[in-house]
């Protein structure tokens, strides 16, 4: 290795990473893994499971037994026909798969079955809206292939190279993976976040896997380079491993950025190799340079026949996509007449347009105010507790109740927000909650006669007020009448009686 | 008559009419193994208890009334790298000595819906790579007609002890001539059929696309029958065929061969060929002639390649196939090895022996980047004209005939310095394994020796029925009574 391509392995400190150099522009392709949620595994009938006893969901194809032969999941096929269509990719009617020979002992056979040259979906593309603008991302393909095992390793570092013995879990042996690989089009660190958040988002409405970045089930590679903007020609790019989080992916891709152009801006070389993100220190570090690469030994698995995809066989995945997050902004513009930004709010987040189309199950005439709660104090009280939607305690029945009382002029806006604060809390019925707490509105004239009665006598400064042409001492007074209902008044009905009284 | 000379379609009649029981056969067998196979070496796993244990429950089953199948209380060999549960699975090697399976074989599953009775586990080549059987971790088989002689390879075990009387019948695998190269060399029967016809699962991989199991016995009769127990489709081998959608041809016994149409593939009649063998080719040809069949020479051009691509292809599959060998989860592993990859290498080191690691390493380099183009992609190719070529000769031809192997058995350790002439043993049976279709060897003739002859016939895919026409035909003219003296 020459002098100057020695290698700014890491950066002194992570703040010199951030910084932006207007002069270079970033290019990052994007790998995402997705583990499919089959009821069996890619190859053979066990159950897929996530922390069951270990080795209790195996057989003799999954734990590469002698003999062993693989047979291929229908299911599987069919669930990455959706994502590739789901993606815009052309479907390959002819695909096989093969073997990628590497040696690891979370690898049962020393190969994995995945795809090559024929890949089941190509050239497809994403649309990732970055609110001022919408970056399409192409997507170069999507292939199946089979999960490795879990290894733990003994030691206080974990590492394989340090451990006195290491066990294997293969539960996780032979899960259905899919892999889709993007065009190097994606510019930033945010724009690669925001495709992650859209592919999310899109492969939940599939309803194809749990998406869990935690358990592992979505993950992603990242490959970046750096180059001086209008430059035809590319860096050097650098792979990225361990990207778990939406919040890792932008934060190690911006480290990699300055890092990348600090080695420029010094005089040295970027050089291609495989970095991992470590959080700790918020920062890559180099794994393995590109030169001690394996050669994977690429053949089509011979036990395996391809497989013919017919045109009736894409109709009919094609027909079981259900309504995409783009189709379905259009169709809360169109249907419920919301604003666009309040449409691709709701859109772009598969759980909170599920909650919000059950809550419009049970009450559909007010989406705005549906809507409204969603994106207001909803939202606000999930994000102060970290939690989703799907684990609020409130049901979108009972929302979807809460706006309707205030429609009917059961309640005020004013007590719908303390109501809404005690069905966060316990996940009551706001129906309950005012019945309980006896806070429905006032809207019989009668009671509210009497009542204002009362406040006129008592307040004969404030009548007089009114009588002589100031208007707004009419405020004062249906203060009073507020104050004495404990707030259940309803003040527009207020109002309009002391208005026919004073008149 | 003894019974250990007995074909199992005689054993059957015998059992079906209640004459014998399943015991008696089996202690029949097991004194014949006691004796011989101290110099045959055809098993690795023979347990004399557990089998007469065996022969009692199947006794027991007919005598409630159970129902006689054809191989019911039949002693079968079962070639070791073919998987029963609970019974090792050695395929002769050292890596997997005290490897005992987790599961049943389909073809074993089918074997035991008849109550077969197992036998023991036959020797073989290691990983079934090899033409003499020498290359085993178990010591060498000896062929029962010459024990300085090889038996042929790899199901030499399977071959021999069938040959010697030690089994009934037996199965093998085939990946470019395994079955039928030991029938020829031992002078019995062994057929492979068309690649897909029988289930792989739970036959150790040597190469993917060209494995078939097959039967072996002392007449074709056997063969056939063995062959209908095992064949059929298989959910858990998706190479398997399945024939819902293909026409199954069927066979009839007793049928004549007049205006069968004979093909005889001039490239077959290979210049190393033993001039006895030759000679013996040539005056069963004259039989079918004799007989009524229209017999012209024919060609295979591409088939000149047959074994250069077979020894890319067959390599590139099983350095795939046998990386899983590793020692990480089961079979022998290096207790002293420090490090995971210390652990591979010395865990492989010892486990394999030469043969199996020359074909490792011989398949990797093909399969690397760089090679790929050049060897196994171009091999493919070849491989698809030798298909061609095939399927030009049956659309003229009901069976193509010729030797087996273009000599008879050859001295133990002769080949063993000299391997491309230890791979010509295999140089009429391999294109057959490339061209998926099926074939049987049968004995035709002794040479001055007093070594058996074998003839090969083979059918387009899916046709057993013409190779079986043609080889009970021929079986019956030439009426081979003859036996070794072991």
């Amino acid at each position: 290795m020459e002098d100057n391509t020695e290698n700014l392995d890491n950066l002194s400190n992570a703040e010199s990473a951030g910084k932006a150099d207007e002069r270079f522009e970033t290019i990052i392709g994007l790998e995402t893994h997705v583990e499919l949620s089959t009821k069996t595994k890619m190859f053979c009938g066990c159950r897929l499971s996530f922390g069951e006893k270990p080795n209790s969901n195996t057989c003799p194809v999954c734990l590469g037994h002698p003999g062993s032969l693989p047979v291929v999941n229908k299911k599987a096929v069919e669930y990455a026909m959706k994502i590739a269509l789901a993606l815009n990719c052309r479907i390959n009617e002819y695909t096989i798969f093969h073997r990628k020979n590497y040696f690891y002992p979370d690898m049962t056979k020393n190969y994995q079955i995945s795809q090559f040259d024929i890949p089941i979906g190509v050239g497809g593309f994403v649309d990732v809206n970055m609110g001022d603008y919408v970056r399409r991302v192409g997507i170069t393909r999507v292939h199946m292939e089979e999960d490795a095992g879990k290894l733990v390793h003994s030691g206080t570092t974990g590492r394989i190279s340090e451990a006195d013995y290491s066990i294997g879990d293969f539960n996780r042996a032979g899960t259905p993976l899919i892999e889709i690989v993007t065009e190097p089009e994606i510019k930033s660190p945010l724009e690669a976040k925001q495709y992650m958040i859209t592919l999310r988002n899109i492969l939940l409405y599939l309803d194809v896997s749990d998406c869990s970045m935690e358990e592992g089930s979505l993950r992603c590679d990242a490959n970046i380079s750096v180059k001086l903007k209008g430059s035809d020609k590319l860096g050097t790019r650098a792979e990225i491993k361990n990207l778990n989080s939406f919040k890792f992916i932008q934060k190690a891709l911006e480290y990699e950025v300055g890092r990348q152009i600090s080695l420029i801006n010094s005089g040295k070389k970027v050089i291609q190799q495989t970095r991992h993100y470590d959080d700790k220190t918020q920062s890559t570090k180099a794994l393995r340079s590109k030169e001690e690469a394996h050669d994977y030994r690429y053949f089509p698995d011979p036990d395996l026949v391809p497989i013919n995809i017919n045109e009736s066989w894409i109709k009919e995945v094609r027909d079981s996509i259900p309504e995409l997050p783009n189709q379905k902004e259009q169709r809360y513009n169109d249907k419920f007449g919301l604003s666009d930004y309040d449409s691709s709010l709701l859109a772009s987040d598969f759980e909170i347009s599920c909650y919000f189309e059950k809550a419009l199950a049970s009450y559909d005439s007010n989406a705005k105010g549906i809507c409204n709660w969603l994106m207001g104090d909803f939202s606000a009280f999930l994000n102060k507790d970290q939690i989703s939607i799907n684990e609020s305690k409130i049901k979108p029945e009972h929302l979807a109740g809460l706006v309707k009382l205030i429609d009917d002029g059961k309640i005020s806006s004013k007590i719908a927000k303390s109501v809404f604060e005690e069905m966060y809390l316990k996940g009551t019925d706001p129906n309950e909650i005012i019945k309980e707490k006896g806070l429905e509105q006032i809207s019989d004239e009668h009671e509210l006669e009497s009542i204002i009665k009362e406040v006129i006598n008592n307040n004969p400064d404030a009548v007089n007020q009114y009588k002589s042409g100031k208007v707004k001492a009419i405020g004062f007074l249906v203060g009073q009448v507020m104050q004495k209902t404990k707030g259940k008044a309803n003040p527009t009905l207020v109002n309009e009686i002391i208005i026919k009284k004073l008149s | 008559m003894k019974l250990i000379s007995m074909k199992a379609h005689e054993l059957h009649e015998l059992i079906k009419k209640k004459e014998i029981k399943a015991e008696e056969i089996a202690k029949e067998h097991i004194e014949r193994i006691n004796e011989a196979d101290k110099k045959i070496n055809a098993f690795i796993t023979f347990k004399p208890e557990e089998i007469i244990e065996n022969a009692k429950k199947i006794d027991k089953y007919i005598a409630d009334g159970g129902e006689v199948k054809n191989f019911t209380g039949i002693p079968i060999a079962i070639k070791d790298n073919i998987c029963i549960k609970d019974v090792n699975t050695t395929c002769a090697s050292k890596i997997l000595a005290d490897y005992s399976s987790v599961y049943d074989a389909t073809v074993i599953n089918k074997l035991n819906k008849h109550n077969y009775l197992l036998l023991g586990k036959a020797n073989m080549d290691e990983f079934a790579m090899g033409s003499s059987n020498e290359n085993s971790a178990f010591g060498p088989v000896k062929n029962p007609w010459d024990l300085e002689r090889v038996p042929g390879g790899s199901s030499g075990g399977p071959a021999a002890s069938v040959a010697s009387f030690e089994a009934v019948c037996s199965l093998g695998s085939d990946t470019g001539g395994s079955i039928r190269m030991p029938a020829s060399l031992c002078g019995v029967v062994g057929f492979k059929p068309t690649y897909g016809r029988v289930s792989r699962y739970g036959l150790v991989a040597f190469a993917s696309s060209l494995d078939q199991i097959g039967p072996f016995g002392r007449d074709v009769t056997d063969c056939i029958n063995l062959y209908d127990v095992i064949s059929g489709h298989d959910e858990f081998d998706s190479t398997s065929l399945d024939m819902k959608d293909i026409k199954d041809y069927g066979y009839k016994h007793g049928q004549d061969i007049k205006g069968m149409k004979v093909g005889v593939p001039k490239e077959l009649m290979v210049k190393e060929i033993d001039s006895e063998v030759k000679a013996s080719i040539l005056d069963t040809i004259k039989i079918l002639e004799k007989n009524g069949a229209d017999v012209e020479e024919t060609t295979l051009p591409s088939i000149e390649y047959a074994l250069s691509v077979y020894y890319i292809i067959a390599p590139s599959e099983a350095s795939s196939n046998l990386s899983r060998f590793d020692g990480v989860r089961y079979g022998y592993r290096d207790k002293d090895a420090q490090g995971l990859r210390e652990m591979y290498r010395k865990t492989r080191a010892a486990g394999f022996g030469p043969e199996v690691k020359r074909r490792i390493m011989i398949g990797t380099y093909c399969l690397s980047s760089g090679y790929y183009d050049a060897y196994y992609e171009k091999a493919q190719k070849i491989r698809t004209l030798i298909i061609d070529d095939f399927k030009k000769a049956f659309s003229k031809y009901d069976i193509l005939v010729g030797p087996t192997s273009p000599t008879t058995a050859f001295k133990l350790g002769e080949r063993m310095d000299d391997l491309l002439l230890m791979y010509l043993s295999d140089i009429c049976t391999i294109p057959v394994n490339l061209a998926g279709i099926p074939a049987i060897s049968i004995p035709c003739g002794l040479s001055s020796g007093k070594l058996p002859i074998g003839f090969q016939i083979m059918a387009d895919t899916l046709r057993e029925d013409n190779i079986f026409k043609a080889a009970h035909f021929l079986e019956s003219e030439i009426n081979w009574k003859i036996t070794p003296k072991i």
